[in-house]
């Protein structure tokens, strides 16, 4: 968003459907604009290597989709990249600047930031307190300062006011001064992205959107993802659900057993056989092609249980 | 049985020095556990520091009052950087365990023989390290009335307690409701969260728990003077538990909870105890069963009932909100 | 890894999440072993005396008879009183109050041929407290002993004592933390009333043979079933199964567990008062020499055993069904329960372990050194010492981590003041956790 230019002539969709038009679809293919570039990250835990990717990019303003079975490490791979967990080797970096070895909260404040598949809303802060928190570069969360309402109180003012704009935007408004841990499921995936979108992030890397909502909420969802990439946001998220991945994303990246073994636009990576394969070896029940309707049914992972 | 004098010790103790003690100790606490959950169990460690600094620094080295304050609000800020560089990457429970075995060190160390020069072995040091101080007082008398009674120096060391108490009440509130404290809810409720908006949580672990150390020390420099005297054993891990029952009986997380906790702690303490010893003594209960020198540990075993029943059946403090104990138990 | 965070799961255990039927006995069998327990340590209670001072016997190492007119001096800040010991060995002195004192055993006034088994321990530096009569032994030996001139010769002639004492700590220790180890692999929950388990075994022991008079060994068996029982099964039946279902968070189950242990410890001291007393049977055994190491019987049968049941412990864990049952649990308790596991029997059965285990570890420590109502929470934060250093949840790091801890306080006595030895184990802690908070056994993942 820090880059949203004068509204372009075209949509932002298109623009990076034309782009991404000439990639081929190999794994670890570059890309003519690519924001993050990742070069062999592994991750083990004892002997297993939950990770193992030896390149990666994703382009700039797209919506990007990191699928694959269960236990493919997209999760892993996720918490690497953003500093949560010690990777075993790799370089990665974003906006052209280094990220290995930076701690999750310089991630973070370099733009990259993150949902998790278990949503992480402070339970006991209400909505709004939620969002607040959102926001970079707050002069009152110095200790001192703090002392001092008077050197935060505009700025405070200030994120207040977009707060409440983006909870109008994405349905909250009625619950602002609720405390998060009362919403439901679907709640609490929307608060958490808003409150991620508080944070002016470049790239938004969302864990699951889908994981434990709504089937009434889901459309909403996926509208509010593609509102954001028409601010200029790339979007990189891990999914199980083939209906969304297939709707919404312009690029798919598919990793198998820690390696990423495919990637293309949806509709090819859907009818690639080693995609198929790894798929088949997990769910045998799902159905990968194009005309495949109800896969919804069996692939959607089951509620999440929360944690109370 | 003398009611009269049971109920008058009761409410001098109410709001007498160990009530602004507890507070102090607990005011700490509650920026440390209750708004940032953080468990130190070192809190009596914290005070050991700003007591033995008011001693050494006066009785022993012959320096003035001011510089022991300030000597001490630098140990509790060592301490707790000591503290907190190794265990607050950790998970929750080992600050527990590091924090009450680093307050069990001072306290043996202060206690040790071979160090008797310096701290005064189990004894401990006693003089008249605040004397210039209690010169200040410009009361001419004590208080003696019939609910509360309290000796000239008391008084001054009272009134002044409260004072700090309410300065310390006062920057408690207006961090809690900045961004600042903002932050820290946030890392009490989910750290990884707030790691992921881009805020340094490990930098405001060590601020909170800082923060709340020297607050902690402060409760040992006001026994110090007000006792005249410092003995190790006073900061043993029952100042710690002691602590933790005001804070959560006040209502952790709530900027007047240690307040309300410690005087309704030191009531129904002295209360119980004092009614235990009187009926005792009146021949109501037999000695048989209960000898005056057991109603200390009566009053010792329900401290540590009612912090059991509190954190299970009311976490959010007597006071607490029902919105809140309904989110504890979904 | 990120996933880890485990305080905010709560204790609630995949098993207890629905409302457990509870058999209609159950009740009635908690209250009868709260009441048993309750009448039992009642019962220890006899009138203590309200006096401060010091008392002992000095018997003859082989007829056991007490032996009379021997001069013991007792000296601190300004205080001096001698005694001489009566017809039946015995002696005290009373002191004017709180404060640390020396009991010097002058041995020129000791029946020709005999001799302190240990001529290092002719005297003693002690901390009184008021209201407590302490108990000082000094055991005899042939008097064959070196004088104690020599003692200072060399530090090192020390060493294979000190490390012999530091096993038998390290042993006391690691008892006590497998059940700690345990308890917190299975359920999470960090233990701090777990040092009141050992205090209940020892003060049971006492119970049994001291009071009911049963001879000490059969007293110990008892005391460690009925500890198991009571401190185990019962403690986790009534308290820390009901906490799981109600799901209180690991944080609250951890603040409970102090206000119990607080409680236990002063109902402890409520009825069986403020003094250290030794067992009646072995109190005051002499020494007996293995090439440079000099041990009493009592601590070389009751290491012994102690081994053995941390043996019988790794075997259980390793071998048998029920043992596996419980690392599946401590690795994973949702993957457990999902095959087939029953997560809350594995849970009762450490509970019962751990309790009996810390039990025979305070019977260890009461033969040592007398058994006190504070005794579990000096030891306390040693076992967690033991715990953490191998690694928090691992039951082999547990015992590893200990005995280190062990021998470590023991010979560090050889550069600091004997009095700070603890003090030492301790500091190492912290810096264990600075390089390598996982442990020695400890796996990465755990730490969060």
């Amino acid at each position: 968003m820090s880059d949203s230019p004068a509204a372009p002539s075209r949509t932002k969709a298109s623009s990076v459907k034309a782009a991404l038009a000439g990639v081929s679809p190999v794994p670890g293919a570059p890309k003519p604009d690519a924001i993050f570039i990742g070069d062999s990250i592994t991750r083990s835990f004892g002997g297993l290597a939950a990770v193992d990717v030896s390149h990666l990019e994703v382009q700039r303003g797209s919506i990007t989709a990191l699928i694959g079975p269960n236990g493919a490490g997209k999760t892993t791979f996720f918490n690497v990249i953003t500093g949560f967990d010690p990777p075993n080797t790799g370089t990665w970096s974003f906006e052209g600047s280094s990220l290995a070895g930076t701690p999750a909260y310089k991630v973070a404040r370099e733009g990259m930031i993150r949902t998790f598949q278990l949503t992480k809303v402070l339970n006991k802060l209400t909505v709004l307190e939620n969002m607040r928190l959102g926001a970079q570069g707050q002069s009152g969360e110095g200790l001192f300062r703090a002392l001092i309402p008077a050197l935060w109180r505009k700025q405070e003012d200030e994120i207040t006011a977009r707060a409440l704009g983006m909870l109008e935007q994405f349905n909250l408004i009625h619950v602002k001064d609720e405390f998060a841990g009362s919403l439901s499921g679907g709640q609490r995936k929307l608060l958490e992205m808003a409150r991620a979108m508080m944070s002016n992030p470049s790239m938004l890397m969302l864990d699951e959107p889908m994981a434990g909502v709504n089937p009434a909420l889901t459309q909403s969802l996926l509208e509010h993802i593609k509102e954001l990439r028409e601010t200029g946001i790339t979007i990189f998220f891990v999914e199980h659900d083939m209906d969304m991945v297939r709707d919404i994303s312009d690029w798919v990246i598919v990793m198998a057993q820690g390696s990423i073994i495919a990637e293309g636009p949806p509709s090819d990576v859907m009818r690639n056989p080693a995609v198929i394969d790894a798929y088949l070896g997990d769910h045998h029940d799902v159905a990968l092609t194009e005309s495949g309707e109800s896969l919804t049914d069996s692939n959607v992972s089951p509620t999440k249980s929360e944690e109370s | 049985m003398d009611w009269l004098t049971v109920f008058q010790n009761s409410l001098t103790q109410m709001i007498g020095v160990s009530a602004i003690i507890y507070c102090l100790a607990a005011l700490g606490l509650n920026i440390q556990f209750g708004y940032t959950g953080l468990l130190n169990f070192g809190q009596a460690g914290f005070a050991a520091i700003g007591a033995y600094a008011i001693a050494v620094t006066v009785a022993t080295l012959g320096w003035p009052l001011w510089l022991a304050l300030f000597f001490g609000i630098l140990g509790a800020i060592i301490f707790a950087l000591l503290l907190g560089i190794p265990t607050l990457r950790l998970r929750a429970d080992y600050l527990a365990i590091v924090t009450i075995a680093a307050a069990e060190i001072i306290r043996q160390v202060a206690r040790a023989v071979s160090l008797n020069d310096y701290f005064g072995g189990s004894d401990g040091i006693s003089g008249k390290y605040a004397a210039d101080w209690y010169a200040l007082n410009p009361l001419p008398v004590g208080i003696d009335t019939a609910l509360i009674r309290f000796s000239r120096n008391d008084l001054w060391v009272v009134i002044n307690g409260w004072t700090l108490v309410a300065v310390i009440v006062l920057i408690t509130w207006l961090l809690m409701r900045s961004p600042w404290g903002r932050v820290l809810k946030s890392i009490r409720e989910d750290e990884d969260a707030v790691r992921s908006l881009g805020k340094n949580v490990y930098l405001y672990k060590m601020q909170a728990l800082t923060l709340g150390g020297v607050i902690g020390a402060f409760a040992g420099v006001i026994f110090a003077v007000a006792a005249q005297s410092v003995q190790p054993d006073n900061y043993s891990t029952t100042l710690t538990f002691f602590a933790y029952a005001v804070l959560i009986l006040g209502g952790a997380a709530r900027v007047f909870g240690p307040v309300v906790g410690s005087m309704i702690f030191w009531f129904l303490l002295v209360f119980v105890g004092q009614a235990l010893n009187n009926a005792v003594k009146a021949g109501y209960i037999s000695s048989s069963i209960l000898r005056p020198d057991q109603v200390g540990q009566i009053q010792f075993m329900l401290v540590g009932l009612g912090l059991m029943a509190l954190m299970i059946y009311r976490p959010q403090g007597i006071f607490g909100d029902e919105k809140e104990l309904a989110l504890d138990e979904r | 890894m990120t996933g880890s965070k485990s305080e905010g799961g709560g204790m609630r255990s995949p098993m207890a999440t629905g409302k457990v039927a509870r058999r209609p006995g159950y009740r009635r069998v908690v209250a009868f072993a709260l009441a048993l327990f309750a009448g039992l340590l009642m019962a220890i209670a006899p009138a203590i005396a309200a006096d401060t001072g010091l008392k002992g016997t000095v018997k003859d190492p082989t007829s056991g008879a007490g032996i009379a007119g021997v001069v013991i001096t007792s000296e601190g800040d300004g205080f001096t009183e001698s005694a001489t010991t009566g017809a039946d060995g015995k002696w005290a002195i009373a002191l004017p109050g709180e404060g640390t004192y020396t009991v010097t055993l002058d041995t020129t006034s000791l029946p020709s041929g005999l001799g302190l088994a240990n001529p290092e321990r002719g005297t003693t530096s002690i901390d009184a407290y008021s209201g407590q009569v302490k108990t000082i032994l000094f055991p005899l030996g042939d008097g064959s002993a070196p004088a104690p001139g020599s003692e200072a010769a060399s530090k090192w002639s020390q060493i294979p004592q000190l490390t012999v004492d530091g096993i038998i700590f390290g042993i006391v220790i690691a008892l006590a933390a497998v059940g700690l180890s345990l308890v917190f692999g299975t359920t999470k929950l960090t233990n701090f009333a777990h040092g009141e388990l050992i205090a209940l075994g020892a003060l049971l022991t006492f119970f049994f043979s001291s009071i009911v008079g049963l001879p000490l060994v059969i007293a110990i068996v008892v005391a460690v079933l009925a500890s198991a029982f009571i401190g185990g099964w019962v403690q986790n039946r009534v308290l820390w199964k009901q906490l799981r279902m109600r799901g209180t968070g690991l944080i609250a189950a951890l603040v409970v567990s102090i206000g119990l242990g607080f409680f236990i410890r002063y109902f402890f001291l409520f009825v069986f008062g403020g003094q250290t007393r030794q067992f009646d049977e072995f109190a005051g055994q002499a020494g007996i020499e293995i090439g440079p190491v000099l041990i009493t019987p009592k601590d070389l049968i009751a290491s012994f055993v102690g081994v053995i049941l941390i043996g019988l412990t790794t075997y259980w864990l390793l071998r048998t069904k029920a043992g596996k049952a419980t690392r599946a649990v401590a690795d994973n308790p949702a993957l457990a329960s999902a095959s087939g596991i029953e997560v809350e029997k594995v849970i009762s059965t450490v509970w019962i372990l751990g309790a009996g285990l810390a039990a025979f570890s305070g019977v260890m420590i009461g033969l040592q050194s007398g058994v006190s109502w504070y005794m579990g929470f000096q030891v306390l934060l040693l076992v967690f010492a033991g715990t953490v250093l191998g690694g928090l949840g691992t039951a082999f790091g547990a015992i590893i981590g200990s005995l280190i801890v062990g021998v470590l306080i023991q010979l560090s006595t050889l550069v600091i003041p004997t009095e700070l030895k603890y003090v030492g184990a301790l500091v190492v802690l912290i810096l264990i956790l600075l390089i390598r908070p996982e442990g020695i056994l400890g796996r990465r993942e755990r730490i969060g």
